[in-house]
Order: structure tokens, then C-alpha cells, then sequence
């Protein structure tokens, strides 16, 4: 797996896995590839099967049914601690026994590393985190940031082809979480390992990932980078997880290059054909809404919706507003500071442009598993 | 909130009276113990150390006291071998049926200690235990048993054992594991579970008058019979020493469990 002498991350591949507990599906028949040295998130609401994955790699559970490779080598039934994948975990998991230096130094131990070589792999692992200056201390000593650091060159120190991360910043505050997910990038770059990232945060997903696979009730809804899984969702709960959606519903009519829906007596058009089954809704990101003052004219392409303002946020770099539809739902318009301000309670007309939405089935489902 | 003067007064006043009251009796022994004369007389008269002597040169008390001992150090080991492997095994069950298996284990603890040594006795009698050291080590050791138990299950209790799933992401196996993390964590548990095993088995006088014979004696044994027997303040003296003795091991143990208490949180 090492080329050139540079340490080269592992592909994985899942196909088929399925993980139950009972008559519970944590994890219902996943397939992912996981490309070499790719910083793959796995990104869900808590109980969407994200963890349960991440724990099948690591192999601290045992899969019900489905294949499991890791560097092209199947590891179902390999215990843990012969799979050779550094873990992170949200709770640091550092021995409270042993100094910063000795935490780092375990896995070496373990694997019968003379004390000279050792000693400069934990030195070089306690640099890339920086936090060398600490190797006498004991981890009750150290903040949870600091911890977490000493807790990420302890799974890297052993160079294994693959880190695993389950919500590594989980327990700490914004600002120190941010400055992480840069320091956790770099490191990715500079190693090229292959890392698998669990968070329930999207916008640590956009940050961070080469790829997101979003994951909802045991099963992965898409796979793709953040670019992908903003501007085309493929599914209504990936759309309404990743970044602020509008959703709109109503009667649909379609004909072969275009979707139409009756909303509350007005109607709205999309050049797209419905594939999906199910009912389509019309999913918009909120930069793609315009909100206008009502019989103001505008070219006849623009779709139009009646409503009335209902929040109204100043974000500094612009405004959001929710607008109240007549059939009582909420869209969410964000818009540059230059446009023309409204207040709350103002009737307004929404416009977009019908190649702006994305046509997804309507799934009832995904509102229950977001709140 | 700030306590009245006379409250604070009564109340100092009541907590000497009732360490007096737990301490006194134990602490009358310490001066009895240097008598001058063959009296377990309080005030004793005059000073000497020569109970101190006899205890030392006086076969009949220096052997029952290395009986003790020896009774004690095996029960000790034993008692925290089996007693940490069985908390470890109804730390790691999860069936229902632990806590029943872990109130079986305390019924030492709880049974009368006379009801336990009839029927140790009974079942010696036929088993030719009666007298020998291993008699006293089997029984002495299923006293001990609930000590370690409940001390080891503490420490286990506050162990975090997701850090024996992080030591396994490392490359340590089960036994590794076991020896590099678990182990050195629950330590003072087990060390604390030792100590109570040894005073335990030390100090047992009550199975230890069934199963005794004039050939095997343990130390509280032979105070009892000698203080039956005739009025010898050695008896005295070699309580002063078991006093200090247990002390410093109760002592050390409640420490040790303190440190592990507060380097949990």
C-alpha cells in the first residue's frame, strides 16, 4: 500500500452491509467506496446508522450481513486491535494514567518499536498536532481541545492507513471547533491518509470533506461532494439536511419536459421531468428566491407565489426572510444587502426561475427524522 | 450560612462525647497492656513491658501468631484473585441473573457469622479439615470474598470502558488491554479489597473457635481461650499491637480508596 515511500491511505469498500439489532435496522443493506486517501464525511441526525458505520470499520461491531474490505483486504471477523485503523473518539478515550508522552507511545509499545525510534515518532506526531511542549503532562491537566489533539497524534503516530473520527470536536465550543477543522484538514493533507469524519453538523461536513454521504435511517440517502449534495439533492431529506431549503407542494401535472404544481390556486413551473416516485415537491435554496413588492412587472419566465413576510434577519452580509405561502408553508429567501428591505407582515411576492428548483419525491418521513 | 456560638459549642461537644464513647473502649487495652502486675485490672498499677515479652518469647502466643498471619497473607491473595475475577464477570454480564449471582457471593457478609460456622464445622468435621491450614484458608476466604468483591465492583463501576475500545483501535488485545489499562485503573480497588481480605481473615474469631484445634490456633483464638482462661495482660499487649497493626492497613486501604475516588472525577 506504500508507494515511494510516502504513507498512502486505504480504500474501503462497503457493499451490502447491513448491521440488526433485534428487529432494528441500524444499518439497511449500505454500499460506499471510499477512495484512497479520500476525506469521506459521514454525516446524519443521531440514530441514521453514521456511528454504527464507523464502529463496522473499526471492528467494534460485528456486521449481520454484507462485505467489509479495507486496502482490498476483507476484514470481517478481524478483531479490533489486528485491523491497524486509527480511531478518534468524541470522548478523547486518553489513558488518565499515563502522561501525554506514554498516551502517544501505546500503540508503538504495542507493536515493539525500539524506545530511540519511538520516542521521535511520538516527538513527530506531538509536533503535527503541536502540542510537544506537553508530553510530561497528564491529560487531566489538559483542556478538551488539547486532549482532542493528543488523542488525534495517538491514532496517527502508528501511521495507519486509515483514521477513523467519530465527532471528534463534538464536546468542544465553536471557535476552538473551527480552528480544529482546519488543523484537522492540514493534517489530512500533509499524512494522506484515508479519513472517515462522523459529524451530525453540515456545515463541519462542507468544511472539511472531499465527499459527504448522508446518511438517514440506517440506510445512505446520496453521496457526493458538498457542491453536489447542495445544488443537486437527490432526495427531499438531503435537501432539507444540507443547507436552508424551501419546500413546495401541491397538485402536480406534468407533461413530458415539464412539472407543474397547483398551489393554494397559484401555479408554478419547472422544465423537469418527475423520474422519482411519489409525489414531486419543488426544493429551492434560499439565493435562488427573489422577493418582490407585488404588481411590480417582471419577465412572464419567473414563477410567482403570494405571500407575506414573517421574519425578517439582518446577518450583516445580507438579509433572510421567511415568507409566510397561502397554503400556510414557509420559504426562506436569503438576499444581498444591496436589495430593497421589507418588514414583517408586508405581502410580497415570491419569484425563481423554474431552472432553479429541483424536483425530489415527497417523502413524509424526512420531516420526522430532522426535529 | 453562619452557625450560632452555642450551636457550634453543643454540637463540638456532642461529636467528642461519641468518639469517646466508640474509641474508649478499644484504647483502655493500650495502658492495661504495660501493667506491672498479672491483673487485667484498669488503672493498671506501675509500668512495664515484660507483656510485650512473654507475647514474643512465649511460644503458645508467637506461633498462633504466625498462624495468623500465614492464614491471613493466603486468604488475602486468594480471596482477591477470586473476588476481582468475579467482579469482573458481573461487571461484563449483562444477563439479569447477575444480581443474583452477586447477592449470593455477599451472603458471607450477611448470614450469621454462628450459622456459617456450624455448618463450616459440620462439613469439616467429615472432610478432616477441622485444625489444618487449609480449613482455615477456605473458610476465612468466603468471609473475605464480599470484601473484595464490593471493592473491586467499585472501582469497575467508575471505570470508563470505552477506553478499553480505544486501547483496542491501538492494537491491544484482550490481555494487553487487561494489563495496560484495566488493571493499572482498578488497582487501588483490588489493592483496598486486599487489605480488607487480610483483616478480615486476621481478626475472625468466630468460625475460627469452631474449626480451631490445640495443634492449628489463630491469634484471636488464643486471646480467647487465655482470657478464659486466666487474667494474662499479654493479652492486652497483643491487643495494643493488633490495634496499631490494623490501623495503618484500614488506614492505607480507605486512602487508597479515597485516591481512586477523587482521580475518577
Amino acid at each position: 500500500m506504500s508507494e515511494t515511500g510516502k504513507q498512502r491511505g486505504a480504500a474501503i469498500d462497503l457493499s451490502a452491509v447491513s448491521k440488526a439489532y433485534g428487529s432494528f435496522r441500524a444499518l439497511d443493506d449500505i454500499s460506499l467506496h471510499i477512495e484512497a486517501g479520500e476525506f469521506m464525511t459521514l454525516l446524519g441526525p443521531s440514530g441514521s446508522g453514521k456511528t454504527t458505520t464507523l464502529n463496522v470499520i473499526a471492528g467494534f461491531t460485528e456486521v449481520s450481513a454484507g462485505s467489509l474490505q479495507v486496502g482490498g483486504r476483507s476484514v470481517v471477523g478481524m478483531p479490533a486491535h489486528k485491523r491497524n485503523i486509527g480511531v478518534v473518539f468524541q470522548h478523547y478515550a486518553l489513558f488518565p494514567h499515563m502522561t501525554v508522552g506514554r498516551n502517544v507511545a501505546y500503540p508503538l509499545s504495542l507493536r515493539g518499536v525500539a524506545k530511540t525510534e519511538r520516542e521521535a515518532r511520538v516527538k513527530r506526531a506531538l509536533d503535527m498536532v503541536r502540542m510537544a511542549d506537553f508530553a510530561h503532562r497528564y491529560p487531566s491537566e489538559l483542556s478538551g481541545g488539547q486532549q482532542q489533539r493528543v488523542a488525534l497524534a495517538r491514532a496517527i503516530v502508528f501511521d495507519p492507513p486509515l483514521l477513523l473520527m467519530d465527532e471528534p470536536l463534538g464536546a468542544l465550543d465553536k471557535k476552538l471547533r473551527e480552528w480544529l477543522q482546519l488543523e484537522i484538514k492540514r493534517i489530512h493533507r500533509e499524512l494522506g491518509t484515508t479519513f472517515v469524519y462522523v459529524t451530525h453538523d453540515q456545515e463541519e461536513a462542507l468544511v472539511l470533506s472531499d465527499r459527504i454521504a448522508v446518511f438517514n435511517r440506517g440506510k445512505i440517502e446520496q453521496v457526493g461532494t458538498g457542491r453536489d449534495l447542495y445544488d443537486a439533492p437527490e432526495t427531499l431529506f438531503v435537501g432539507r439536511f444540507i443547507g436552508d431549503s424551501t419546500v413546495l407542494r401541491g397538485q402536480s401535472r406534468g407533461d413530458g419536459s415539464s412539472t407543474a404544481l397547483d398551489i393554494a390556486g397559484e401555479t408554478v413551473t419547472a422544465p423537469l421531468k418527475h423520474a422519482g416516485r411519489g409525489q414531486p415537491v419543488m426544493l429551492l435554496r434560499p439565493e435562488k428566491l427573489a422577493i418582490r413588492r407585488p404588481g411590480l412587472g417582471r419577465n412572464d419566465g419567473d414563477n410567482r407565489l403570494s405571500g407575506t413576510i414573517s421574519e425578517a434577519i439582518y446577518l450583516g452580509s445580507g438579509s433572510k426572510y421567511e415568507i409566510r405561502l397561502r397554503d400556510g408553508s414557509t420559504a426562506i429567501v436569503r438576499s444581498p444587502l444591496t436589495d430593497e428591505s421589507f418588514t414583517i407582515g408586508e405581502a410580497v411576492e415570491l419569484c425563481f426561475r423554474g431552472e432553479d428548483a429541483k424536483l425530489v419525491a415527497d417523502d413524509s418521513a424526512a420531516d420526522t427524522t430532522l426535529t | 450560612m453562619a452557625m450560632h456560638p452555642l450551636t457550634r459549642v453543643l454540637l463540638g461537644l456532642a461529636c467528642i462525647l461519641v468518639g469517646l464513647w466508640l474509641v474508649a473502649p478499644t484504647l483502655v487495652v493500650v495502658p492495661m497492656s504495660f501493667n506491672e502486675n498479672k491483673s487485667l485490672a484498669f488503672p493498671p498499677q506501675g509500668f512495664s513491658w515484660q507483656w510485650y515479652q512473654n507475647f514474643v518469647t512465649n511460644p503458645e502466643w508467637s506461633t498462633s501468631f504466625l498462624n495468623s498471619l500465614k492464614v491471613a497473607t493466603v486468604v488475602a491473595v486468594l480471596a482477591t484473585v477470586i473476588g476481582t475475577l468475579a467482579a469482573f464477570g458481573l461487571d461484563r454480564m449483562r444477563a439479569r441473573s447477575a444480581g443474583l449471582l452477586r447477592m449470593l457471593l455477599l451472603t458471607p457478609m450477611v448470614v450469621p457469622g454462628v450459622v456459617l460456622a456450624i455448618g463450616i464445622y459440620a462439613v469439616y468435621l467429615d472432610a478432616r479439615l477441622v485444625g489444618t491450614m487449609t480449613g482455615f484458608v477456605l473458610a476465612h476466604t468466603i468471609l473475605a470474598l464480599p470484601f473484595v468483591l464490593i471493592a473491586v465492583q467499585a472501582s469497575l463501576e467508575v471505570f470508563d470502558k470505552r477506553l478499553e475500545t480505544a486501547a483496542a483501535s491501538l492494537g491491544a488485545g484482550r490481555i494487553a488491554t487487561f494489563r495496560t489499562v484495566t488493571l493499572p485503573l482498578i488497582a487501588p480497588g483490588i489493592l483496598s479489597g486486599l487489605l480488607f481480605a487480610f483483616v478480615t481473615s486476621f481478626d475472625e474469631v468466630i468460625v475460627s473457635l469452631f474449626i480451631t484445634s490445640p495443634y492449628m490456633k489463630t491469634l484471636p483464638v488464643q486471646i480467647f481461650t487465655s482470657i478464659t482462661r486466666d487474667a494474662d495482660p499479654t493479652v492486652a499487649a497483643v491487643g495494643t499491637i493488633l490495634l496499631c497493626a490494623t490501623t495503618i492497613l484500614i488506614g492505607g486501604g480507605l486512602l487508597l480508596l479515597g485516591r481512586d475516588r477523587r482521580s475518577s472525577l
